[in-house]
Parts: structure tokens; C-alpha cells; sequence
């Protein structure tokens, strides 16, 4: 494991303030380019998901099947990865625009926007790798911390890894009604189960869109397109998958125990944020694909800056981390994703003992 | 269920979560239903600093009545901006456009950038037209119009669209500017007037050569027309035109014959205190000044603030207050119960405050 760097109280104000420049420095040039860029990549996703649809009912023709099943899956990432998780962490607000807007958005997920909002938003980028708190870590269904504790269960964890995966979407909204805090007690079971029900009718929409009317609308081509829908949803599911997981389960992204964030302060926290998460190495296209998580530490520093902007604050952030002697974990998506399934296999067996843990500050 | 009805909804349940108009919004933005838009087809100058937008609406605009406003967003760095404009064309156009006149102020925000601004073929967003600053159904045999500067734009379109109905009941209008130059729709207001015996125009020019301005008050309205006292009158000016003439049709016992329109508030003198301004629902905050409008500060931090004239007679912009106390910024008078409804666009924070937006 990588040793945990510390800093004194004075670097992490002076780190704290260093980022808060740079913040204010975005805030200050934002305006017609970046909301530009938005409608241009919401107009190209829609665009590319009603030519895919159109494509696929001539998806009799293999060709015509490959084509629209690339373009619908393509969508799919873009609105999941670049549109949907943005504007709903609220990184358009500031155009006041109503409909693109994180309090209006819904998303092509079955997970509702509202609990996703707040399973993300508020539990995993306040608490983030907080042992006990995030419930990120590991989704509260895999070991990927050497700190969690081992069961059993564990050991099948390399194969429901992978069947995850596939069903990531689905996972995610059973996941965001925090069924695992009403088995233990902490929620109600009322509560739980309204979630559930509106969790339900919105899955049960995008499952009636993608496997019910748009084969039936297809006609002959009834099974080739739910083929295709299928393809394009798994796609887009492991996809995002991948990418999550390279966020903050790679070697190098730290994890943190209650007791050594208490009363940390705002330099504290960003310093959490650079420790506790991973960047993906990799052209322009794998950024935009990634919904800029492959900013992935940038994204956990200013979680509500438009992701465009993410690109050109990673060096500015990657030379203040330099300077204070923090680890700045990056990787290409090959070796972040192979050290993650690693460390999935790994863990999955007892041991080993968690590497001796300073807290992100001193 | 109309047919119409049950086909719109197979076609949401293709694209759920998103509704058929987000992607006919892709081919026209003039087809969406989901936010009403229009489309800047020309500009016009009118005189100095004022400029006519034509504007064709979108699906979804119901016809004004002459003498409505209109709430137009447009598009500035990024940022969606809203502010009203009264409807300066006839009714049922049968070209299906609309105008707004607009005044540029000098430190505005939007006047400005509408009136030099904004290129024809924009895309600009609207809201349904709405206000009672109209005339009534069956139209009374002698009508009175006093108005200033911008002021006349709503009452324009009353005009026109009597003129096109080809008949022009006893009407005075009033109509005060700096120069005869500076009259707006001064061409077509005179040329009304010439063609409608029953249409008379008085002009009163304030800019006086080598002199301190001559306003216009309501004490100079019994010579201009001297039966004012019977006629339902139409006025629309500036903040002391308005209060002057309430109070001279007040004193007068006749009140009731009286109909303001307000561009903008009447602002209390004085400053409020300001503070630390919660949006508790978005989660967002900001530092208010005691003169700014809540609104503008929730717009200014990104939460999406309903608001409608934006000055107080709407209350479109209606806000519950969880906690602190807000001033009147018309009145300066501070107030504030928890849970209170209060109207965000002339509402200042007194002290820190906490909305439930
Ligand atoms: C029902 C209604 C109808 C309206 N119709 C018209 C119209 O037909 N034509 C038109 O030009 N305007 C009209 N207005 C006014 C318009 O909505 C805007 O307030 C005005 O254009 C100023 O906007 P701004 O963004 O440039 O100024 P802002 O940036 O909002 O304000 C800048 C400064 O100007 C002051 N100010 C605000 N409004 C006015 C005003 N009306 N006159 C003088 N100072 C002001 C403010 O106190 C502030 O100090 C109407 C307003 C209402 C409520
Ligand atoms: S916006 Fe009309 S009363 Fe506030």
C-alpha cells in the first residue's frame, strides 16, 4: 500500500486555499463556451440515441444491427457518464436553465434521480472513503479495502464483481434505497419500501422503453432490437462499471477511518479527496466516454464545477499536490482496471493486515 | 382519453425519461412543448436606446390581450435571464408574430443587450402572456391613457388593435418623452391620430433648451382633458409617475377608474442589513446585500427561483421562509414568521434567512 502522506495543519489551510483559488478562477471565466458545451453534448447524445433507434429497425441486416447497437450504446455511456451524473451533481445550475438542471433532471437509469442524488451527492463525496460511512466502498457488497473486515462471502466476490457488472444500473437503484441500513436497523422499513416502489416504476419504465416498445414498434425485428437494447444497456453498465471502479478502488486510493477525519478541516477534506481517489489516464475520448470521472480526482475537489473543466485544472492541481508532498494516483485504463480486479481477487481471501494508517492530516 | 392524448403518451413511454418534445426540440426548438420558445425574426430600431423585437412564438403561446406583458428569458454568457415585457403588438396578428419594445437602461443587465444585442433567428424562451393591465370586454365610449417613456408599449398594442378594428373609440392619450425624437411609435402615434378623428394625442416633451426638466404631473391633466374625472384611465410610467397619479385620482374620489402598470418596483430609500441567504432544498448559499431581491441572489447561486413581473404584484415568486426575517424592499419594513410565504423578488434578507427552495 502506498504510505499515507500527512500534513500539518498550516499545509493543509495553505493546500485548502490553493484550491479554492483555482476554484474561484473557474467560477470567474465560466460562461457562453461552457454552456455551449453542454447543449452541444446533450444535442449529439440525443441525436446518436434516435439515429441508433432508427438504424436498428433495420436490424434485420447485421450491419444495420452493429451500427445502430454502437450508436445506442454510445448514447447510452454519454447520457449516463457525461450528462446525467454532471447535471445532477448540480454542475449547470449556474446556466439557470430548467432544463438542464440538477433539480429537474431525470435520467435514462433505473435508479430515480432524487435517492441518487443523495446516496452520491451527499453520503459518498461528503464521507468519501470513510470506512463505516461510505457506502461506496464496496457498495456494501464487495471487499475492497484490505480495512474492511473478511466473511466468507467474500470468497465468491470475483464472480458477482462480474455479474454486477453486467446489472450495474439495477444494482445501483437497489443499492440507493440502502436496503442493508433497514436490515440493521438504522432506517425504517416503511421508509425502504416507499423507496423501493418509486425505484420500481421508474426501472420499470426504462425496462417497458428498451424491452417491450421499441422491439414491438420493430416489428419483425422484434428480437434483434431487444437483442440490440440489451447489448447497448450491458455495454453502458459495465462501462460504467469499469470507470467507477478505477475512481477510488485502485491501489493508491486510500481509505479513511472515522476517527481520523474528526474535526477535519475544509484543507482536510480536499486532502481526503486527492488521497481517497484515482485518476484513468487517456486521450480526449476516453474523458468524454467517462463522464470526466477519469478527472476523478479533480471531480472529488470540486464536485460541482462543469466537467469540461476538469481537463485543464488537472495539471494546476496535479503540480499543488507535487508541492505538498501528496500522492497524485494515475494510471491508463488498462492498469487501473487490472490492479482493481486484482485487488477484488485479493481481497476476496483473508488478510491483509491494513497498512498503518496517519490520518490525511495531523 | 382523446386520441391525441393516449398517442402522446406511447410516445413518452419511448422516450422516459425524457419527453417526445426534448428530441422535436433537436429539429426546431420552436416544436418544443416542454419550454415555451420563440424566435427573434427581426429588430427594429425605434428611436435612441430602443429597439421593437419581433417574435415568433413557439407550440404552446396562447394569444395575448392587448395590454399583457410577456416573460422573456434570454440567453447572456450562459445564463438564462427572465424579465417582463408588455406586449407592444396587436393582438392576432395574422402573421403570428409578436413585439416587445424595449428600452435599454444603462447599467441593465438584459435592456441593453436586447435592444443592441441580440441577432435575428435567436432563440429566446417565453412564458404565456399574462397581466390585467387590459381593457375590458365590452370597451367603455371614452378612454384615458397616460404614459412615460417605455410606458407606452402597452398601451401601443391597445392601440393597434383598435385601429385594426377599424374603429377608435373617444381616446386621449397622454403620452410624456424628453424630445419629440424620443417619442416612441411617435411616427405611427401621429399618423393614428390624424387618421381617427376620435384618437387625440398630447405630447408632453420634458427636455426644455437651456432649462431644468419639466416633468409631467397629474396636476396639468385637467387642461389636457378636462373631463379625465369620468373616463377609466390607463397609466403606465415610471415609479413617481404611478404614485403621483394614485394619489390624484385617490384625492379625486374616483379610484376605481384608474389602472397602473408598474415596470418596476417603488424602492424604499435606505439600506437593510444583508446577510447569509440558505437556499435549504438546493443546498446552496450565498451573501446577500440588504438591497438585493432574494431572487436575484438564488438566480445569481444557480438555484432556479420562480418569479413572474418581478416586482411585487405577481406573486409568482412566493417562497416559504424557514428562518431569519426578510425587509420589504418597497416599504423598508422588516417582517418574517417562520414558515411565512414571502415574495422573493422584493423581499431583502435581514440578517441570515433560510428559504425552502
Ligand atoms: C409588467 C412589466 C412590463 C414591462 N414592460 C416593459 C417594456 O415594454 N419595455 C421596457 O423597456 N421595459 C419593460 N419592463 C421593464 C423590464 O422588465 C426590465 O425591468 C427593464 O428592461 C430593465 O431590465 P435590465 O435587466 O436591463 O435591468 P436590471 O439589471 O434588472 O436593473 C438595472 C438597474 O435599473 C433599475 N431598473 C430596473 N427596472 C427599471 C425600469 N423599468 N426603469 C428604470 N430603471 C429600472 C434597477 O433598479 C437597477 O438599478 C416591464 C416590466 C414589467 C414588470
Ligand atoms: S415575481 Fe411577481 S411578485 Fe415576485
Amino acid at each position: 500500500m502506498a504510505r499515507r502522506t500527512a500534513l500539518t495543519a498550516a499545509e493543509a489551510d495553505e493546500f485548502g486555499r490553493a484550491l479554492d483559488q483555482l476554484r474561484e478562477e473557474v467560477l470567474a471565466g465560466r460562461g457562453e463556451g461552457d454552456a455551449r458545451y453542454i447543449r452541444r453534448v446533450i444535442a449529439v447524445q440525443r441525436g446518436l440515441e434516435m439515429g441508433g433507434r432508427v438504424v436498428l429497425f433495420a436490424s434485420l441486416l447485421p450491419p444495420a444491427w452493429l451500427a445502430g447497437t454502437t450508436m445506442l450504446a454510445t448514447a447510452k455511456i454519454l447520457e449516463n457518464m457525461e450528462i446525467g451524473h454532471n447535471v445532477l451533481h448540480g454542475q449547470w445550475d449556474w446556466m439557470c436553465d430548467p432544463e438542464i438542471h440538477s433539480t429537474t433532471w431525470e435520467w435514462d437509469s433505473a435508479s430515480p434521480a432524487a435517492q441518487w442524488k443523495h446516496s452520491h451527492n451527499y453520503v459518498h463525496h461528503t464521507y468519501t472513503n470513510i470506512l463505516g460511512k461510505d457506502r461506496d466502498i464496496g457498495y456494501s457488497l464487495l471487499r475492497v479495502k484490505s480495512e474492511q473486515r473478511w466473511h466468507p462471502a467474500y470468497l465468491a466476490q470475483p464472480l458477482y464483481n462480474l455479474a454486477l457488472a453486467a446489472v450495474f444500473e439495477w444494482g445501483i437503484a437497489l443499492y440507493d434505497t440502502e436496503i442493508e441500513r433497514a436490515w440493521r436497523g438504522e432506517k425504517s422499513w416503511g421508509q425502504t419500501w416507499a423507496q423501493l416502489q418509486v425505484s420500481l416504476r421508474k426501472a420499470g419504465r426504462q425496462a417497458v422503453k428498451d424491452y417491450v416498445a421499441f422491439p414491438l414498434l420493430a416489428g419483425p425485428a422484434f428480437l434483434p432490437v431487444l437483442f440490440a437494447n440489451l447489448t447497448a444497456n450491458v455495454t453502458r453498465n459495465v462501462w460504467a462499471h469499469t470507470i467507477i471502479f478505477c475512481g477510488h478502488f485502485p491501489e493508491g486510493a486510500e481509505a479513511f477511518t472515522e476517527e481520523q477525519v474528526e474535526g477535519e478541516t475544509r484543507g482536510g477534506w480536499y486532502a481526503r479527496q486527492v488521497l481517497g481517489s484515482a485518476n484513468i489516464d487517456g486521450p480526449a475520448l476516453l474523458h468524454l466516454m467517462s463522464g470526466n470521472l477519469s478527472f476523478q480526482i479533480e471531480h472529488h475537489l470540486f464536485p460541482d464545477l462543469p466537467s469540461n473543466r476538469y481537463a485543464q485544472l488537472a495539471p494546476q492541481v496535479r503540480a499543488l499536490c507535487e508541492r505538498f508532498g501528496l500522492p497524485y494516483t494515475t494510471g491508463g485504463l488498462l492498469r487501473q482496471t487490472a490492479n482493481v480486479w486484482k485487488r477484488v481477487i485479493r481481497l476476496s481471501l483473508p488478510g491483509p493486515a491494513p497498512a498503518v494508517a496517519d490520518s490525511a492530516t495531523s | 382519453m382523446t386520441v391525441g392524448r393516449i398517442l402522446l403518451d406511447a410516445a413518452a413511454s419511448l422516450t422516459t425519461p425524457l419527453l417526445p418534445d426534448d428530441y422535436l426540440g433537436l429539429i426546431d426548438p420552436l416544436w418544443s412543448r416542454r419550454g415555451l420558445r420563440g424566435r427573434v425574426e427581426a429588430v427594429r430600431r425605434e428611436a435612441a436606446g430602443v429597439a421593437t423585437l419581433v417574435i415568433r412564438p413557439g407550440a404552446g403561446w396562447n394569444e395575448h390581450r392587448a395590454g399583457q406583458y410577456v416573460r422573456i428569458g434570454v440567453n447572456v454568457d450562459g445564463v438564462w435571464h427572465w424579465r417582463p415585457y408588455s406586449v407592444s403588438s396587436a393582438p392576432r396578428d395574422p402573421g403570428g408574430v409578436i413585439s416587445i419594445t424595449v428600452k435599454a437602461l444603462p447599467d441593465g443587465k438584459l435592456s441593453g443587450r436586447l435592444v443592441e444585442g441580440v441577432p435575428p433567428g435567436a432563440i429566446v424562451r417565453l412564458e404565456k402572456p399574462r397581466g390585467c393591465f387590459v381593457l375590458p370586454q365590452v370597451l367603455p365610449p371614452r378612454l384615458l391613457f397616460v404614459t412615460a417613456g417605455s410606458g407606452i408599449t402597452p398601451v401601443m398594442s391597445m392601440l393597434r388593435g383598435l385601429a385594426q378594428g377599424g374603429e377608435m373609440p373617444d381616446a386621449v392619450v397622454v403620452h410624456s418623452a424628453p424630445t419629440r425624437d424620443d417619442v416612441i411609435f411617435g411616427t405611427e402615434l401621429r399618423e393614428l391620430a390624424a387618421r381617427f378623428p376620435t384618437l387625440r394625442l398630447h405630447e408632453h416633451h420634458t427636455r426644455v433648451p437651456g432649462g431644468p426638466a419639466r416633468r409631467l404631473t397629474m396636476a396639468a391633466l385637467p387642461a389636457i382633458c378636462p373631463d379625465w374625472a369620468e373616463r377609466p384611465a390607463w397609466v403606465c410610467g415610471p415609479p413617481g409617475m404611478l404614485a403621483d397619479a394614485e394619489a390624484w385620482w385617490r384625492r379625486a374620489g374616483v379610484a376605481d377608474h384608474l389602472r397602473v402598470e408598474r415596470f418596476r418596483p417603488a424602492e424604499a430609500p435606505g439600506g437593510g442589513t444583508g446577510g447569509r441567504v440558505r437556499f435549504a432544498r438546493s443546498g446552496r448559499q450565498a451573501q446577500a446585500g440588504g438591497n438585493t431581491s432574494l431572487l436575484a441572489v438564488g438566480e445569481d447561486a444557480g438555484v432556479l427561483m420562480p418569479s413572474g413581473c418581478r416586482m411585487g404584484i405577481c406573486h409568482s415568486c412566493l417562497a416559504q421562509l424557514t428562518s431569519g426575517r426578510v425587509r420589504d424592499l418597497r416599504t423598508g419594513r422588516e417582517h418574517g414568521a417562520q414558515g411565512e410565504l414571502v415574495q422573493t423578488c422584493v423581499s431583502g434578507a435581514a440578517g441570515d434567512v433560510e428559504i425552502d427552495l
